[in-house]
């Protein structure tokens, strides 16, 4: 049983991993702020997602999971809210300039 | 594994330190500023400092980061002007070697320190059951180097004096900063509602916690502080007059407080800050709690800045809201 949750968090988590890679290449190869924020967020969000779901079975106990899963809500909504902040603030300055 | 990436992360931070350093345009700057504050969180927590580390993240990174980048903001109308201008060959070889001189006594300091390290670790560990409270970080900061805690406090309040001396004679006992104002519907808004109570509530166990585990005022303090902050910056609260006499209470009652409970222990124990026998651990209690909301207000107050706005008289009947 222990093995196939070792190889379930390794999976999610090698999974988690590739997001990030993508998200940060996305973020140094793409051409303006929204597409550098479009892969920003998927590396937020579905990386952190499949680090939290992939590092969850090995948490010792209940409690250590639920501040876990807490942590990625708090990443999510800040994640989200920031980049629309982000996407906003770029939007004026085109409008502006 | 563990040794390549501790060698990975120390790398990283000296040339984001290099970055930081060099950066021609300020708000580049600050972002290595900052990030580089989170990364040396990271090395705390790898060297089992998570006292450290939380207070660098809030602190170091977070906090200092805010004031920076207010900064920034500030500076913008100069910065084309500051970034046209070149130093002369002497004044830049007279700084190079200055900055060489002192990062050469530094290291020679560190290089020199014997082996092993002085330490009163031990005399403190030993000790630690006498203040009732686990954690020694804390055991430290508010009994055995109290007196570091009350000046830090007090250097803290005075620093809030300072920036509030730089308004001009007609903002005196106003409203510090821009009033800011938000689409209510709009993101930051959302954030500002939802966020506060799950923070406030984080605060709160980090200063309940650092009894016994890492957190503690400070940490706390810089979490309440941005919670405050946020709904300012939403347009959904206003920042305080500063004339507010509640305001006024808050900020002076923890420095009040400890040096009151510093006599007590005179005149108990025979010492300023001694506690007597089975008094450390309520005492501690009673200065933290009263240094809590000193330092929310002094934190808070600080990114807001020098009153700019809203001259005149408080009218009567507002306590300082």
């Amino acid at each position: 049983m222990s093995v196939v949750l070792d190889v379930f968090s390794i999976v999610a988590i090698v999974a988690g991993l590739v997001f990030f890679l993508a998200g940060t290449v996305g973020l140094l190869r793409f051409p303006d702020a929204y597409t550098r924020l479009h892969a920003l967020t998927k590396a937020d969000n579905l990386g952190v997602a499949l680090l939290v779901t992939g590092l969850l079975p090995q948490m010792d106990g209940l409690l250590a999971a639920l501040k876990l899963l807490l942590v990625w809500l708090l990443l999510m909504l800040s994640s989200a809210a920031v980049s629309q902040l982000i996407a906003h603030s770029a939007r004026r300055r085109e409008c502006g300039e | 594994m563990t040794t390549l990436l501790s060698l990975v992360v120390a790398l990283l931070l000296l040339w984001l330190a290099l970055w930081t350093v060099v950066a021609r345009d300020a708000f580049v700057a600050v972002a290595g500023f900052v990030v580089y504050g989170l990364l040396l969180s990271l090395v705390w927590v790898r060297l089992a400092g998570i006292d450290v580390a939380l207070t660098e993240a809030a602190i170091g990174g977070g906090l200092t980061g805010a004031l920076l980048l207010g900064a920034v903001g500030r500076l913008r109308g100069t910065e084309a002007a500051a970034a046209a201008e070149r130093s002369g060959a002497g004044t830049r070889a007279f700084a190079a070697l200055l900055s060489l001189g002192v990062t050469m006594v530094l290291a020679l300091c560190v290089l020199a320190l014997p082996e092993p390290a002085p330490t009163l670790a031990p005399q403190a560990a030993d000790n630690l059951p006498a203040t009732g409270v686990g954690n020694p970080i804390t055991g430290v900061l508010l009994a055995f180097r109290a007196l570091d805690t009350l000046l830090e406090a007090i250097v803290l309040v005075i620093a809030l004096l300072a920036v509030w001396s730089l308004a001009p004679d007609r903002f005196w006992g106003g409203r510090p900063g821009p009033r800011y104002a938000a689409d209510p519907d709009g993101v930051l808004s959302y954030l500002a509602r939802v966020l506060p109570p799950i923070g406030i509530v984080v605060g709160l166990y980090l200063f309940w916690a650092g009894a016994d585990h890492p957190g503690g005022k400070f940490q706390s303090a810089t979490i309440l502080a941005a919670m405050w902050l946020l709904v300012q910056m939403a347009g959904l609260g206003d920042a305080p007059r500063i004339d507010g006499r509640w305001l006024r209470t808050g900020i002076v009652v923890g420095p009040l407080a400890f040096v009151a409970v510093g006599l007590l222990g005179a005149w108990q124990a025979g010492a300023f800050l001694g506690f007597a026998d089975g008094w450390a651990k309520p005492m501690i209690v009673v200065i933290e709690l009263a240094l809590l909301p000193t330092l929310v207000l002094v934190l808070a107050l600080l990114l807001n800045g020098a009153p700019a706005r809203n001259s005149g008289k408080m009218p009567a009947g507002d306590g300082g809201r």
